[in-house]
């Protein structure tokens, strides 16, 4: 007799997904699949609609992270007017859109790790879901907890001073930027009060990065034994190989290290990447075709990008680096969990990216947009908080968009993801007849490590109904829990 | 020599030269009467009836209203706010605004009430029209959707021969608003910019300068609409 058992919707993680775990005869776990049950039909309702517009409409896929895809469809749109791949703005252009990218992955992150991650390395994975969340932080570690809120609100007030607001802003327009920055806006950023301001976020992603650490050390056997599988890694490195989560070229090695993208023109994406349609799940499944369907999918996100670069160009961000490849011994780095480490990295990593960006005279300047020709075809890379994101448009002579696609970073994710949520299973529920608590919180790390934004929509936080169905082969409901 | 007459506006006396329209001699006054279709010193539409106001106990439009001796206007009462409220909710029904991604967002004055009257949510049903959206004419994109049949732009914007660049189309509820293909294909940069200027919503935008006003800076950001003509009250 075969069993089912289904998890849905899994908790602290952005959107809806439901998990099924199939078991065969002898309760060992069969086949696992992440599903996604959402749809959004941005792609299809941007047709027809000016250009310009598109940085703006397509950003409403999300209230967690739109300034990537505000910047993304930027990206894409600089393309199609002229105005260069990436290094043809205005140095004020481009600066005022890092630091934009910079702010929104420092927030990101932010709330990635205090909010949805901490819970359950301070708190423990196995404690009782009433108080494994936010509001369990606050209450036994206050001054965490503040730092997470304070962190964020920074992040967001850079969002707000480059964007015109902290969600859904229009800072970015094609070939450039809407506004730059004032003195008095640089001095609040740079010198505001403690604790918000650029030096003090740095010492405090210092803090996290070695309370992870700490954590890691004392839990070294279940961190490195969750979900541990091997893959390639994609993400966009900068021309001489540094991280850079703006802009560069994309790059994937395998999980040897070696190059199987090398370092390529991103606006020929869709030679090397192509999208696999499974029936079971709305999100497709990307993968390089020079390995095929079966070898070619890879994961994006703060593990594949601490893979993929040769360095990271700031000074204490770039040691930690070392130490964590250090810690593989240079190879790829393939632990699930270590993506929290990583996360952490680019925290500290962006919070001296906003420190040296508001140190530049240039974003002070007025030269803000450029145009040339216009083309009719554009593509728009950013390494996203989740992972690289792709924005592809085509228009027609009328300046309307005839053509959307858009590979967002949870869907580059989606094998890795069924990968892991299917190594859990197998570790922990083969050969069981019950769902343990343990059980279902194993299922829900190994998802939330990618922080994945699933339908790129946003709900409360900490308390969303768990619902686990054991089902028989013949439909019975053998066992059924709700939270 | 102009004739100056005296009439009350919510109880309070004002002076103006007879004839003129209601509208603008109270806003000159610091008096603001909401208005959509109206500008000063075009010959009035009076189609959008947001100015309605009550003169002598009657609902007249104020903008197509002129003034004389005597005349007992009122205009900020709770039952005339709750039909222009009625009226801005009407719009919004009637046609398809989707202002967060809209680039006139911040600068348009059928929002601007929106916020003024503090409209929630409309007490009308939507009638979610479909629209087509006009992209032809090289500077001009006509977004159908957003049209609230004001007529400024078939009454103001006019070639030198005094030919209208825009046009009704259809009747009642197939009305929209068309822009000539011939004469928009030369259709100057200055004229261009102003159609876009003086729709009161998104419908008519320049192509390719989308947004280029930032967040903070555009008209209704900082103050509420009318605040300009409320500034000048004595
Ligand atoms: S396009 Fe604009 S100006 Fe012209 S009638 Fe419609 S709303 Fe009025
Ligand atoms: S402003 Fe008077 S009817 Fe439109």
């Amino acid at each position: 007799m075969t069993q089912k058992i289904t998890i849905e919707p899994v908790t602290r993680v952005e959107g809806h997904g439901k998990v099924t775990i199939h078991l065969d005869d002898k309760l060992n776990v069969a086949q696992t699949r992440l599903h996604i049950v959402e749809f959004r039909g941005f792609e299809r309702f941007v047709q027809g609609r000016p250009y310009w517009e598109a940085p703006v409409l397509v950003q409403r896929l999300c209230g967690i992270c739109p300034v990537s895809h505000h910047l993304a469809a930027a990206k894409a749109l600089d393309v199609i007017v002229g105005a260069g791949t990436g290094d043809g703005l205005t140095p004020t252009g481009e600066k005022m859109r890092r630091l934009m990218h910079y702010g929104q992955i420092f927030q990101s992150h932010a709330l990635h790790f205090f909010h949805l991650s901490s819970p359950d390395f301070l708190l423990g994975y196995d404690a009782d879901p009433a108080i494994r969340n936010v509001i369990g932080v606050a209450m036994n570690y206050p001054e965490l907890a503040t730092q997470g809120v304070m962190m964020r609100k920074f992040g967001q007030e850079i969002i707000s001073h480059t964007a015109g607001k902290k969600i859904h802003g229009t800072g970015a327009i094609p070939g450039g930027i809407n506004k730059n920055l004032t003195a008095e806006e640089r001095d609040i950023l740079l010198k505001g009060e403690d604790p918000l301001n650029a030096d003090k976020m740095i010492e405090w992603a210092e803090g996290a990065l070695e309370f992870f650490k700490d954590y890691y050390l004392k839990n070294r056997e279940f961190v490195d034994g969750f979900a541990y599988f091997p893959s390639n890694h994609l993400s966009l490195v900068r021309k001489d190989g540094a991280m850079d989560l703006y802009h560069g070229v994309l790059r994937a090695i395998n999980s040897n290290g070696e190059k199987i993208l090398n370092d390529v023109d991103y606006q020929d994406y869709y030679k090397y990447i192509e999208e696999e349609v499974r029936n079971w799940s709305y999100m497709k499944f990307p993968y390089l075709k020079s390995l095929g369907k079966d070898d070619g999918w890879y994961r994006v996100g703060p593990l594949a990008r601490v893979n993929c670069c040769d360095f990271i160009p700031t000074p204490k961000a770039q040691k930690q680096f070392e130490e964590f490849r250090a810690h593989t011994n240079g190879k790829p780095n393939n632990f699930c969990l270590h993506t929290h480490w990583a996360r952490l990295i680019e925290l500290l990593h962006s919070a001296e990216v906003i420190k040296d960006l508001l140190q530049d005279p240039d974003l002070l300047k007025d030269d803000l947009v450029v145009k040339g020709n216009k083309t009719d075809e554009g593509v728009g890379l950013i390494e996203a908080p989740r992972g690289t994101l792709f924005h592809h448009y085509k228009i027609n002579d009328n300046d309307q968009i005839t053509m959307a696609n858009l590979i967002v970073s949870t869907t580059n994710n989606n094998e890795p993801m069924n990968q892991s949520v299917n190594f859990v299973a197998k570790n922990m529920m083969s050969g069981q007849k019950e769902i343990t608590e343990p059980m279902k919180n194993a299922v829900e790390v190994a998802i939330r490590a990618y922080d994945p934004c699933l339908s790129c929509a946003t709900h409360a936080l900490g308390k969303m109904p768990l619902d686990i169905k054991l089902v028989s082969s013949d439909g019975k409901e053998l066992d059924h829990y709700r939270s | 020599m102009s004739e100056k007459v005296k009439f009350t506006i919510d109880g309070k006396e004002y002076e103006g030269e007879k004839g003129r329209l209601l509208v603008d001699v109270a806003a000159e006054n610091g008096v603001y009467i909401p208005v959509l279709c109206h500008w000063k010193d075009v010959k009035p539409a009076g189609s959008c009836r947001i100015c309605t106001v009550k003169v002598n106990d009657r609902y007249m439009t104020a903008c197509t209203t002129p003034i004389d001796a005597n005349m007992t206007v009122e205009n900020k009462t709770p039952e005339l706010e709750d039909i222009r409220k009625a009226i801005v909710e009407m719009l919004f029904v009637e046609g398809n605004h989707f202002c967060p991604a809209c680039e006139k967002s911040g600068d348009c004055d059928l929002q601007a009430l929106g916020y003024l009257y503090q409209m929630m949510v409309p007490r009308f049903p939507y009638a979610f029209e479909r629209r087509e959206l006009d992209a032809k004419s090289p500077k001009i994109f006509l977004e159908k959707n957003r049209c609230i049949f004001c007529k400024r732009c078939i009454r103001m914007i006019k070639d030198d021969k005094g030919r209208s660049f825009f046009a009704f189309k259809g009747r009642g509820k197939h009305l929209e608003i068309t822009i000539d293909e011939k004469l928009a294909a030369n259709i100057s940069e200055e004229l261009a910019q102003e159609a876009m200027k003086i729709c009161p919503v998104g419908a008519i935008l320049r192509k390719e300068v989308g947004f280029s006003t930032p967040i903070g800076q555009r008209k209704y950001d900082k103050v509420p609409i009318g605040s300009d003509i409320e500034v000048l009250q004595k």
